[in-house]
C-alpha cells in the first residue's frame, strides 16, 4: 500500500473538493476480497440502487453466508443500510426509490414480479435502529406476526410462540410476569430485544439488523451482540453497524462500504488485521469515518 | 490612544438589561391580548345570558276554569271526534269573564281575552282527552300567559317596564292578579319541546334542536367516513405526482370556500337535478357534509402523518400487508386526532346557517321534524328567524337559543378534548 494512496483517502473526509476527486478514483476498482461464498443463503449480483436521480449503491455483489452473521461497516451514508434493505424490499415502500440487480435467496430471485414483497418480508424479518415495539402489550407485539400469518391460531399455540420467541431472545424471565404490560413500558434494551423477539416468533430465515444497538447503553449492547451469537447458530443474519467493535465481536464476514461501493469483504479476522485495501485500513484505523 | 475596550463579559451584562426588560414587554403583550379575548367573550356572555336567562321561564296566570258543557258545545267526553270540536277558547273567556267581569264594548272583551295565550286551548283539550271525568267538573288551573303580559311581568320593577302594549285595564287586571299572586314564574319546559311559533310564548326550540341533529347525524355519517378513506388513500396509498399535488391544492382552498357557496351547489345540483327534498335534514347534511368535508380531510392527513413512521416499518418488517398496516396501526393510533378532527368540523357544521338559507331550511317550520324528508330548520336558522322578528317577545327567546347553541358547542369540544385525552397513546 502507498503513502499516497492512504494520504488522499484519509483527506477524503476534510473538505476541499480536488481531493475529493483525486480519492474517488481508487472507488472504480473493483471489491477487493472474497465477496462470495459457496454456501450462500442470499446472492447479490450488479445492485444498483436510486433515489429519485441520485445512486445511492453502484454495482454491488455479495454473498450472505447460511447460518452466518455479516457485518456491514462504513463511514455515515456509504450505502449500508440502503443495502440492508434492498434485501427485504424495505425500499419499496420508499417513495421515488429504484433498485436494479440481481438478488437471490435460495436460488429465488426476491424481485420476480411473482415473489410478493408480503411473503418475503416474513422470510427475511427486519430489525431496526430504533427500538419500535408496538403500543399494545407485549404478548401482542410478540404474537402479531404470527396471528398475521396464520402461523398459530388457537390460544395455546400462540402461547407457546410468544414463550418460545421470548426466550430465544433472553427476554422471557424478565417480562414473564408481565405480559400485557405495553411493550412501550420497557426499558430500550428490553425494546429492542422485544423487537428482535417479535422478528423471529415467525421463524423467518434470514434476520436483517439495522445498526439495532445504537440506541442502546453498553450494558444492554453487550445483552443484544450475545443474542445475535446465539441466533446465528440457527438464522442467517445481516447487521449494519457503526462500531467496529461490535463488527469484530459479533460477525464472521465482513463487508466494507464507501460511497455506494462495496470496497472489501473478507472473513472479521483478516478485515480487521490485514486489510487489503487502504480506504478499509484507513476507516480501521479511525483516520476517516 | 489607550481607549479602554469592553471585555465580552461587560458587553453582555450591558445588555442583559435591555434583554430582559424586552421579555417583559413581550409578556406584557401577550397577557393583554388574552385579557382582551376573554373581557370580549365575557361582554357577549354577559349579554346574551342578561337577556337571554329569562326564556328559560314562562308567565303563568291562575284561573278557575269550569269544563261547562254547554259553552263547550259537546256532551260527551269519551269520543274524540266530539272532543277535537269542542270551544275550549270559550272556557278560557268564560273563565276570565268569572274573574274579572265581562265588559261591555267589544274592544274591552278583546283586550281581557288576550290576557291568555290562545295555546291555553289546546292545553285543556288536552287535559279533557286524558280524563274525561273532568266534563262538568272544575279545576284551578295555571294557564300560559300572552306575550305582552309575559314582556311585562318580568321587566316589572326594572328600569325599562314594558308597557307599549298594555293600557290601563289590562294594567289594573294583572295588578289584581299580582295581589292574591295568581300571576308567577314557571319553568318553561315548552321551550325545549315546541316548535316555531307566531307567537313569542308559544315558540320552542325543540324542532330547531331536533333538526339540527338529524342535519349533524348525515352529516357526520357522510363526512367522516369519506374524509378519513381520502386522506388514508392520499397519505398511504396514492402516488407523489402532479395529480396528488393538484388534490391537495383544491382540497385546501375547499376548506377557505365560503359556506354559501356550498349552499348555491346544494340548490343547482342536489334540488335543481336530483330532486331531493327541499328544507329537510338529508339535504342539509349533504350540504353541510360537503362544507365540513375539506377540514376532516385536513385534520385526518394530520393525524396519519403524526403516526410515527417506525410503527409503518415494525409492521411492514413482520410481513404485514400495507393495508394491514394501515388498518391495524395507523388508523388506530390516528384515531383520537381524526375524532377530534371531526368533532371539531361537526361544531361548525352545527353553526353554519349560511348554506342552509340556500336550500329552504329558512322557512317557517311548526312541526318538530321525525325524520330526514321532513321539513326542519336548525339552530342557527332559527336564531336568525327569531332575531328578525318584530315582538319583543322574541329578544329573550333569540339569546335563549344562543345559550342552548353555545351550550351545544361547548359540549362538542369538551367532547373531543376528553376524546383526545382519553384515546391519546404514548409511544
Amino acid at each position: 500500500m502507498t503513502t499516497a494512496a492512504l494520504d488522499s483517502a484519509s483527506a477524503a473526509a476534510a473538505p476541499g473538493r480536488h481531493r475529493v476527486t483525486e480519492f474517488s478514483e481508487l472507488l472504480t476498482q473493483r471489491t477487493t476480497g472474497k465477496p462470495f461464498v459457496d454456501a450462500a443463503k442470499m446472492r447479490t449480483r450488479n445492485v444498483n440502487v436510486y433515489y429519485g436521480e441520485k445512486q445511492a449503491i453502484f454495482d454491488v455483489g455479495l454473498d450472505i453466508g447460511r447460518n452466518q452473521v455479516i457485518a456491514m461497516i462504513g463511514p455515515s451514508g456509504c450505502g449500508k443500510s440502503t443495502f440492508l434493505r434492498a434485501l427485504n424490499r424495505m425500499n419499496d415502500t420508499v417513495i421515488g426509490c429504484r433498485v436494479t440487480g440481481e438478488f437471490l435467496l435460495d436460488d429465488e430471485d426476491i424481485y420476480a414480479p411473482k415473489m410478493d414483497p408480503v411473503a418475503l418480508r416474513a422470510r427475511v424479518g427486519m430489525v431496526f435502529q430504533k427500538p419500535n415495539p408496538f403500543p399494545k402489550s407485549i404478548y401482542d407485539n410478540v404474537a402479531y406476526g404470527a396471528k398475521l400469518h396464520g402461523l398459530a391460531s388457537r390460544r395455546i399455540e400462540l402461547d407457546e410462540v410468544v414463550e418460545g420467541s421470548l426466550r430465544k431472545a433472553g427476554l422471557w424471565d424478565e417480562v414473564k410476569d408481565r405480559l400485557v404490560q405495553p411493550g412501550t413500558g420497557l426499558s430500550g434494551g428490553q425494546q429492542q430485544r422485544l423487537c428482535i423477539a417479535r422478528a423471529i416468533a415467525i421463524n423467518p430465515e434470514v434476520i436483517l439488523m439495522d445498526e439495532p444497538c445504537s440506541a442502546l447503553d453498553p450494558i444492554a449492547t453487550a445483552r443484544v451482540e450475545e443474542l445475535i451469537a446465539e441466533l446465528a447458530e440457527n438464522y442467517t443474519i445481516a447487521i449494519v453497524t457503526h462500531s467496529m467493535q461490535q463488527a469484530a465481536r459479533v460477525s464472521h464476514r465482513t463487508a466494507y462500504f464507501h460511497l455506494g461501493k462495496l470496497i472489501e469483504v473478507n472473513d472479521t479476522q483478516t478485515v480487521f488485521t490485514s486489510p487489503q485495501h487502504e480506504l478499509t485500513e484507513a476507516y480501521i484505523t479511525g483516520r476517516f469515518g | 490612544m489607550t481607549e479602554h475596550k469592553a471585555s465580552t463579559a461587560e458587553i453582555i451584562r450591558a445588555s442583559l438589561k435591555r434583554r430582559y426588560r424586552a421579555e417583559r414587554r413581550f409578556r406584557l403583550y401577550g397577557i393583554l391580548a388574552v385579557s382582551f379575548g376573554l373581557l370580549a367573550v365575557l361582554l357577549l356572555l354577559t349579554d346574551i345570558i342578561g337577556k337571554g336567562h329569562g326564556a328559560f321561564r314562562q308567565t303563568y296566570v291562575q284561573l278557575l276554569i269550569h269544563y261547562d258543557p254547554d259553552v263547550l258545545g259537546i256532551a260527551s267526553a269519551t269520543d274524540p271526534a266530539a272532543l277535537a270540536l269542542g270551544d275550549y277558547e270559550a272556557l278560557v273567556r268564560q273563565a276570565l269573564h268569572q274573574r274579572f267581569g265581562e265588559p261591555v264594548e267589544r274592544a274591552g272583551r278583546r283586550e281581557l281575552h288576550a290576557l291568555i295565550s290562545n295555546a291555553a286551548g289546546y292545553e285543556l283539550q288536552d287535559r279533557l282527552r286524558a280524563n274525561p271525568a273532568l266534563l262538568g267538573a272544575s279545576e284551578t288551573l295555571w294557564l300560559l300567559a300572552d306575550d305582552d303580559i309575559d314582556a311585562w311581568f318580568k321587566s316589572r320593577g326594572g328600569g325599562a317596564e314594558f308597557t307599549s302594549r298594555m293600557g290601563e285595564r289590562k294594567l289594573a287586571w294583572v295588578d289584581s292578579l299580582l295581589e292574591k299572586g295568581e300571576i308567577a314564574l314557571h319553568f318553561n319546559l315548552d321551550f325545549f319541546t315546541r316548535g316555531d311559533s307566531r307567537e313569542p310564548e308559544q315558540a320552542g326550540i325543540g324542532g330547531a334542536v331536533k333538526g339540527s341533529l338529524l342535519t349533524l347525524a348525515i352529516t357526520l355519517l357522510l363526512s367522516f367516513p369519506i374524509g378519513v378513506a381520502a386522506a388514508i388513500y392520499l397519505e398511504e396509498f396514492a402516488p407523489q405526482n402532479r395529480w396528488t399535488d393538484f388534490i391537495e391544492v383544491n382540497i385546501n382552498n375547499l376548506a377557505a370556500v365560503p359556506s354559501v357557496i356550498f349552499g348555491l351547489l346544494g340548490l343547482a345540483v342536489f334540488i335543481n337535478f336530483f330532486h331531493m327534498p327541499r328544507s329537510a335534514p338529508v339535504l342539509g347534511g349533504v350540504v353541510l357534509a360537503l362544507v365540513t368535508l375539506p377540514t376532516v380531510i385536513i385534520s385526518s392527513r394530520a393525524a396519519i402523518k403524526s403516526v410515527p413512521p417506525s410503527i409503518r416499518e415494525a409492521a411492514l418488517g413482520v410481513g404485514a400487508s400495507r393495508m394491514q398496516v394501515v388498518l391495524g396501526h395507523v388508523l388506530p393510533l390516528a384515531m383520537p386526532g381524526m375524532l377530534t378532527g371531526a368533532i371539531l368540523g361537526m361544531a361548525r357544521a352545527l353553526g353554519e346557517s349560511a348554506p342552509l338559507l340556500m336550500i329552504g331550511m329558512v322557512a317557517f317550520i311548526v312541526d318538530v321534524p321525525h325524520g330526514f324528508t321532513d321539513p326542519a330548520t336548525v339552530l342557527p336558522v332559527q336564531i336568525f328567524l327569531w332575531a328578525d322578528s318584530p315582538e319583543r317577545a322574541f329578544v329573550e327567546k333569540t339569546s335563549g337559543a344562543i345559550m342552548v347553541l353555545l351550550a351545544f358547542l361547548t359540549l362538542m369540544n369538551a367532547l373531543a378534548v376528553v376524546l383526545r385525552k382519553r384515546l391519546e397513546r404514548r409511544w
